[in-house]
């Protein structure tokens, strides 16, 4: 254990500099060609697959299997790429444990899924090393659409629209075009700069214009839009962050985990990148997961996930949770903060023991911590935004809003789980819907 | 433990298991290496005449069919007999039997189609002290173009004519090596046993390309290009040579002329299986190319377990005892009734029985919203291909109907009485009731 292991306080540098490549190393692998004809003869081509219906983009999984497994993982990556273009990033994203590979019957069978996730990557993979773009844009119609938000959901979107002619600009309130992909994310689900090569790719079927910088609200306004464009769709991310409604929130070191995951997504050197020695996050989804999961892999010396309700009610995976435990993240269950501690920057937080119905035990206990990481939740910020349903835009059908013209999908619109996948097929179905509307 | 000692037409050795000839036993090394591991008894790779030895490829001589994990399934040759000189061959076999006097040898011969050459060819492996002889009337590639191997054991006359020579010619045991490369394998086997034959040996391999380089356009293996049909041996051709010892053993005629089964042989099971249709003994090939010659441990203690399991005490009481069962098409009892069963508690709802009976079958099994498969005994007839297709073992089963039911598909009622097709009122050819 190195002397800047025990330091206090947030430091940047706390591990050699090769622990940095080891720990934020590919955590998946790819599947080499021999492993990848192995894993694919377990798949058993079932009518009707489950899997199938479990993917939110309903990609044609045995199908694209049974591509690899006959030496064509071109036409695999095209069965994949039509339903799913962001069908490379799902690869590695996808909590493919709590869809396709769980419904998988080799799950029920044997409790082993085909490892449909590392298949699906290595189709994907392979055509786009290739810069091979299968999908070439129908005749120009003349139509613009404006895209908001430039993340899973808008690019989808986009990417729909413009293969069906019509010309599309996005606007993004970021410097770089990827949303979650870009920004969000755990760095080892991700690595040598993918979100940003599957934009590129994706770009190839033309006719998309992308404008960052432009925020919604500050930049553009939705009635611009919609006087400028044939139709609109909003792909916008929740950029609010659930505070935890606790006295001295604002003490140094108590920071929001979507920033941490940001940060050290655009860190060009880790090793610049300051992490605590004893570090708290507190939530129970996959933020949560990656948040801690890095810290540690940053070298923090005591990472801790603090959850207000049991395990079985976390948003993050079994997957994930042992993922977390494995890297040494230490999952603490039925807690939630009560104070933050300290002088100018915290230095402990105290939780209290919760039961099942979040009722208070009145047992306290207290976390050493010279790092806090909000993760308990994000919310829709705008104004001027179509109606809501709870905290999110209404939307019915293919993503209609409350206004005709615009269309909503991804995290801002309400239904749906807040996944990658679920933004996409989201996207592109109302791609569909918007291309019926002006072609009427 | 049982006694797993072979009599093989008097040939003694410890166990039915020999090695075929092949490139396995192409030497005094593999060979003493191959008695050292277990194997029973050794045909020697194939002899040709004496002076210049037939020269090999120097490319690729095997093709072959994968699993996708690589497990060989079927294998491919294109090598031919013996490259080595033949007294190098006689002194090592010579050496061998020698230091190895309770394991059997045999040698392979192939020599052209007249007396005088297959007459010096025995005079010398004689002097071997070898157990036996083998005559190779099997190899389809190479050597028949030369009409030799395969181009002899296609043609029955000449099967028994050279089998005739040399029971003229030697007095040891000769067994005549089949070729599968033919439309009813008993002909043959009749003209070695009419030429005096102690047994036959079969199959050999089966012509075969085991695949096309789709870049090259050419058969695989490829050589410079270009590409020859094989012989294709491995577990892919154990069917076809299960079959072709059972015509040769059920058929009356041929009652009796002892059997050594080849024809992918790869494990204690397959070497039973083939005991049980006929055979005195097995041979094995490509297992042992694919495995070593290790693998002959498994065959002893598994074979050994089963003949336990069983209550045999010798091999010879497993030797044929499936053959009375093996009956033409005809024969069997079309009064036996079965439905396919589907175990719900092991069913993963694949879905690969629907599939398989919906497209390719006769619809009779359902599928309902929330995946659960069941067999409409109405359209069922029991052809099993659900039960083939269903990735779970056991998961599917065919059941009898018991005597009194009625069949829903036909509206009988099932007897427990025996009626085959030669009986049946839809036969033309029918027999009288009477």
């Amino acid at each position: 254990m190195s002397d800047t292991t025990l330091t206090p306080g947030i430091k940047a540098g706390r591990l050699d500099a090769a622990a940095y490549d080891e720990n934020f190393g590919d955590l998946h692998p790819r599947l080499d060609d021999h492993e990848v004809l192995v894993a694919a003869d377990r798949c058993y081509f079932c009518h009707d697959a489950p899997c199938i219906t479990a993917c939110p983009t309903e990609i044609d999984i045995p199908l694209f299997i049974r591509q690899i497994a006959t030496g064509t993982a071109e036409a695999a990556a095209e069965t994949i790429l039509d339903q799913n273009i962001l069908g490379g990033m799902c690869a590695r994203v996808c909590p493919t444990e709590t869809l396709c590979e769980q419904a998988c019957v080799r799950e029920a069978a044997e409790g082993k899924p085909v490892l449909i996730g590392q298949l699906q990557r290595y189709a994907t993979d392979t055509l786009m090393e290739q810069g091979k773009h299968p999908f070439a844009r129908a005749v120009r119609t003349g139509k613009q659409v404006a895209v908001v938000g430039a993340g899973p959901a808008g690019l989808a979107c986009a990417h729909r629209l413009a293969m069906h002619g019509h010309d599309v600009t996005i606007y993004d309130a970021r410097q770089k075009p990827g949303g979650l992909n870009e920004y969000g994310i755990a760095a080892y689900k991700s690595v040598d700069g993918f979100a940003e090569r599957e934009v590129d790719w994706l770009l190839q079927i033309g006719g998309i214009t992308i404008e960052t910088g432009k925020s919604l609200g500050s930049d553009l306004t939705l009635d611009q839009l919609k006087a400028s464009h044939d139709a609109v769709f909003l792909g916008l991310g929740l950029g609010g962050v659930n505070a935890l409604g606790l006295e001295a929130e604002d003490k140094d070191g108590i920071e929001n985990a979507v920033d941490f995951i940001a940060d050290l997504r655009q860190a060009r050197d880790l090793a610049k990148l300051p992490v605590g020695r004893d570090v708290v996050v507190i939530g129970g989804g996959m933020t949560a997961v990656d948040a801690a999961v890095q810290a540690k892999l940053l070298g923090a010396l005591n990472v801790s996930l603090v959850y207000r309700r049991g395990r079985d009610r976390m948003n993050a995976s079994v997957f994930e949770q042992d993922l977390a435990a494995s890297k040494g993240v230490r999952i603490i269950t039925n807690a939630q903060p009560v104070a933050i501690h300290g002088n100018g920057a915290v230095r402990e937080i105290e939780f209290e023991y919760t039961d099942d119905s979040l009722t208070p035990t009145g047992q306290t206990f207290r976390l050493a911590a010279d790092q806090v990481f909000k993760a308990i939740g994000q919310t829709l910020q705008g104004d001027g935004l179509p109606k809501l349903e709870g905290r999110k835009i209404a939307v019915t059908g293919a993503g209609r809003t409350s206004v005709a013209g615009i269309w909503a999908g991804g995290d801002c619109a309400a239904g749906g789980d807040d996944l990658t996948v679920t933004a996409v097929a989201e996207g592109r179905d109302a791609a569909e819907d918007i291309h019926s509307s002006l072609m009427g | 433990m049982a006694n797993l000692e072979s009599n093989f037409i008097g040939i003694k050795s410890p166990n039915p298991f020999w090695l075929a000839s092949a490139p396995p036993t192409d030497k005094e090394y593999n060979v003493r290496r191959a008695f050292d591991a277990g194997w029973g008894g050794v045909v020697w790779k194939t002899l040709g005449e004496d002076g210049p030895p037939v020269v090999n490829v120097n490319g690729p001589r095997y093709g072959a069919i994968w699993g996708a994990d690589r497990r060989l399934l079927g294998l491919n040759n294109i090598e031919l007999i013996t490259d080595r000189p033949l007294q190098t061959n006689l002194d090592e076999m010579t050496r061998v039997k020698r230091d190895y006097p309770d394991h059997a040898l045999i040698a392979s011969l192939m020599v052209p189609v007249d007396e005088d050459s297959w007459k010096d060819i025995l005079s010398r492996v004689i002097d071997t002290g070898c157990d036996g002889v083998e005559l190779n009337f099997g190899c389809p590639h190479g050597m028949s173009e030369r009409g030799m191997g395969s181009a002899v054991g296609q043609v029955p006359d000449y099967v028994q004519m050279v089998t005739e020579w040399c029971k003229k010619h030697s007095n040891l045991p000769v067994i005549v090596k089949l070729t599968p490369n033919i439309a009813d394998i008993r002909k043959p086997a009749q003209a070695a046993k009419d030429g005096g034959a102690d047994a036959v040996s079969l199959i050999n391999t089966i012509n075969s390309i085991t695949s096309v380089d789709l870049d090259l356009f050419a058969p695989q293996p490829t050589i410079d290009g270009l590409g020859a049909h094989g012989g294709y041996c491995g577990p892919a051709v154990k069917p076809i040579a299960l079959n072709m010892v059972a015509e040769i053993a059920r058929t009356p005629e041929l009652a009796g002329l002892p059997i050594s089964g080849i024809g992918g042989v790869t494990t204690w099971r397959d070497a039973a299986e083939f005991m049980a249709l006929g055979a005195g003994n097995v041979q094995v090939c490509t297992a042992a190319m694919t495995y070593g010659f290790k693998i002959v441990e498994e065959m002893i203690s598994g074979l050994s377990q089963y003949m336990d399991e069983k209550g045999f005490t010798t091999v010879d009481e497993l030797v044929g005892r499936a053959v009375p069962n093996v009956v033409n098409w005809q024969d069997l009892n079309l009064n036996y009734v079965t439905k396919a069963r589907i175990d719900q508690d092991a069913c993963i709802k694949c879905g690969r029985c629907f599939a398989a009976c919906e497209d390719t079958s006769h619809q009779a099994i359902s599928m309902s919203e929330d995946r659960v498969f069941d067999v409409i005994d109405a359209e069922c007839v029991a052809c099993n291909l659900c039960v083939n297709v269903c990735p779970v073992e056991d998961c599917i089963t065919m059941e009898r109907l018991p005597e009194g039911d009625v069949d829903p598909r036909t509206g009988k009622t099932v007897s427990d009485d025996y009626a085959n097709w030669t009986t049946h009122p839809n036969n033309p050819m029918k027999c009288a009731a009477e």
